[in-house]
């Protein structure tokens, strides 16, 4: 692991002007990924988990206001000029969205559509050398390399996601954000794929960013997760420790959400949380989780914790994080 | 625990019958008949909550349409309270008052341009029901929009994704159904707020004795709130037990396959299948599972000398009741499954 991150954000906050007056979607957000590591980022809708993608690769809208910094691997982002952002787009970080089914361009081959970004981004390639890269890229996802003639709609939907982590790789980038990879994608199917993205990473030691709103899935593939809520970190640590012993009322409340299946105490008894996630434009005061926080205690509308050492490796943003607890 | 799964033993009333369903779509431009339900056999008890499980194109949905009389059988039937169901429009719509659909993505069910109101006192309209608004606060109070006055007014868009869920069940609800089928009811919903739904789904059987039937990919869920478990595999039932048996002692392959893959389950080695549901319209030969089966790949059945049955022997249909059963050659067939 060297020094400089692959991908680090340093108190990232990110505005959307909106007609209702200025919507905070991220606020103050510091998180790293160096390569050969798989962060976790989960969360709610409306927690700005996807905002946070959308400033990696500078996608945001005109109507965002980006402050902080967000750096790959020390280069700052935001300040890049526009050609640099283009050789950077898919040449050092690449994103795989959520959707797979509707990011494919529905009348190209499928093998046309991953030849353009290599010709893009490498001018010495040849015509021989792109369709010998495609045909590595596709057996790499675990496709025939005859699906390069297929079109869209001949294939399934995980295929289809497999084929969006293949144009992800096409520039064999340093780092790799998967927005909600297997979301729309069947049980079996989102295994396959998720087992599929955490052995590519791993391979090719890249840094990867998985976002998703199942903390489950994050606890049992990542090394470390970051648990998002009204646009901060709420608790961040080692994956598995977050996800067996979660600090925050939040993250316990999100891990308990999937029941562990044989567990007697979840049988008949669901448990979630009451309330819904807060809108952004209008945070409660204090602790933003207060009004749903089945631990609050009276003092949390009035404080704005953040986040506070909790056990090795382990920072959490409540009251109630047990600080005498040793940190290393 | 056990006295709930009581409330809806399907011996005491069977209130929705399945009786060796076949239901098959036209292939386009030469393509085969596909039949998405191949011959299943289901009961389903007054006041029981029961879980359909299984990939995409499995035929849950399909099952969940056929009871609903969306889809007609090409052979076989559907039974609601023991009268087969009737397919004419005016039998239909009696039968739909008496049987509702709840479905996943509770922004495309809610019309954008319709208040709260508006929607949950469509179905009260359409059947001519009295006292509509007074079924319309019963029927969001119910699903917990509480003070319900409050919401009247109210366009889906300023809802939250939970309480666009809770307006879909109103809508059901307001004509005092016997059945709610729901396809995916929490998939499309934060996972906070998930617990709240099936909260409200368990709390709904109790207080109104209705019938659940959920169709799901979601192993949580039905340990959550499912009283038995049903498990399709390319238009089959392959396992079908009370929700304690088949998540606990799961009998065939495919469940097994299926369990290890929820990502709380990290005490078991997780057993990807490769490749996907295959067509319904090229259905292998033997057991239909076969050629993903993890215990015909590993040799198992081999050893056990049912290989051949696997790969050419026609598996006998499961039977509507009579305790844990799977299909599988593997699975001794202590609970005689009914021969077709």
């Amino acid at each position: 692991m060297s020094d400089v991150a692959a991908l680090e954000l340093r108190d990232v906050h990110v505005t959307y002007r909106t007609r209702e007056g200025p919507v905070p979607a991220v606020r103050g957000v510091d998180l790293s990924v160096f390569a050969g590591e798989v962060v976790g980022v989960a969360g709610e809708s409306g927690c700005g988990k996807s905002t946070i993608v959308s400033t990696i690769l500078r996608l945001f809208p005109a109507s965002a206001t980006v402050t902080g910094e967000v750096l790959l691997d020390g280069e700052n982002v935001l300040t890049m000029r526009w050609g640099r952002m283009r050789a950077v787009r898919w040449g050092v970080a690449s994103v795989v969205f959520q959707g797979a089914l509707h990011s494919l361009n529905p009348i190209q081959r499928i093998g046309t559509q991953l030849v353009e970004p290599i010709f893009l981004h490498d001018k010495l390639a040849t015509d021989n050398s792109a369709a010998t890269k495609v045909r590595t890229l596709l057996e790499q996802v675990g496709l025939p390399a005859r699906h390069a003639d297929a079109y869209p709609h001949q294939l399934s939907g995980g295929q289809k996601q497999r084929v969006m982590i293949a144009l992800a790789l096409a520039c064999d980038p340093q780092v790799l954000i998967c927005d909600e990879p297997t979301t729309a994608l069947d049980v079996m199917v989102q295994a396959q794929i998720l087992e599929l993205l955490i052995g590519i990473a791993r391979e090719r030691s890249m840094a990867m960013l998985l976002i998703s709103h199942d903390l489950s899935v994050l606890g049992t593939s990542c090394d470390r997760v970051a648990v998002m809520y009204a646009g901060r970190i709420i608790e961040h640590g080692p994956a598995r420790a977050v996800f067996d012993w979660p600090e925050h009322p939040y993250t316990r409340a999100l891990s308990s959400a999937f029941p562990t299946i044989g567990d007697a105490a979840s049988r008949y008894a669901p448990s979630g949380l009451p309330g819904d996630p807060p809108f952004p434009g209008d945070l409660p005061s204090g602790c933003p989780f207060h009004p749903r926080c089945p631990s609050a205690l009276p003092v949390c509308p009035t404080v704005d914790v953040k986040l506070l050492p909790a056990g090795p490796g382990r920072t959490a943003a409540c009251v109630l994080v047990d600080q005498s607890v040793p940190t290393r | 625990m056990s006295e709930r799964a009581a409330v809806g033993s399907v011996a005491s009333e069977p209130v929705i019958e399945v009786d060796d369903l076949v239901v098959t779509f036209r292939g386009r431009r030469g393509g085969g008949t596909a039949r998405a339900l191949d011959g299943v056999n289901l009961a389903v008890g007054r006041g029981e909550i029961v879980a359909l499980v299984g990939e995409s194109g499995c035929g849950k949905t399909t099952l969940a349409r056929s009871i609903l009389g969306l889809e007609r059988p090409a052979s076989g039937e559907v039974r609601f309270q023991g009268e087969p169901l009737g397919y004419g429009g005016r039998a239909l719509k009696a039968y739909r008052r008496r049987v509702q659909l709840v479905l996943q993505d509770p922004t495309g069910s809610l019309n954008p341009r319709q208040t709260v109101y508006e929607a949950v006192a469509e179905g009260p309209r359409v059947h001519r029901m009295a006292d509509e608004s007074g079924r319309v606060v019963k029927a969001l109070s119910q699903a917990g929009i509480r003070p319900p006055e409050r919401f009247f007014l109210r366009y889906p868009h300023e809802l939250s994704g939970g309480q666009r869920q809770r307006v879909v069940i109103a809508g059901a609800l307001a004509l005092n159904p016997e059945v709610i089928v729901a396809d995916e009811p929490v998939s499309s919903l934060d996972a906070s707020v998930r617990g709240e739904i099936l909260a409200l789904l368990l709390q709904l059987r109790e207080e109104l004795e209705l019938t659940l039937l959920v169709v799901t990919h979601d192993l949580g869920l039905a340990w959550n709130i499912a009283d038995r478990l049903v498990v399709m595999y390319l238009g089959r039932v392959v396992e079908d037990g009370t929700t304690e048996q088949v998540l606990n002692n799961p009998q065939h392959p495919y469940t097994k396959a299926l369990l290890s893959v929820v990502p709380e389950m990290e005490q078991v080695e997780s057993i990807v299948l490769t490749g996907e549901t295959p067509d319904c319209a090229r259905i292998p030969t033997g057991c239909r599972f076969h050629p993903r089966c993890p215990a015909y790949a590993s040799g198992e059945a081999e050893a056990a000398g049912i290989a051949a049955d696997c790969r050419s022997r026609e598996l006998p249909i499961l039977g509507a009741t009579g305790g844990h059963r799977a299909a599988c050659w593997l699975v001794p067939a202590g609970d005689a499954p009914i021969p077709r």
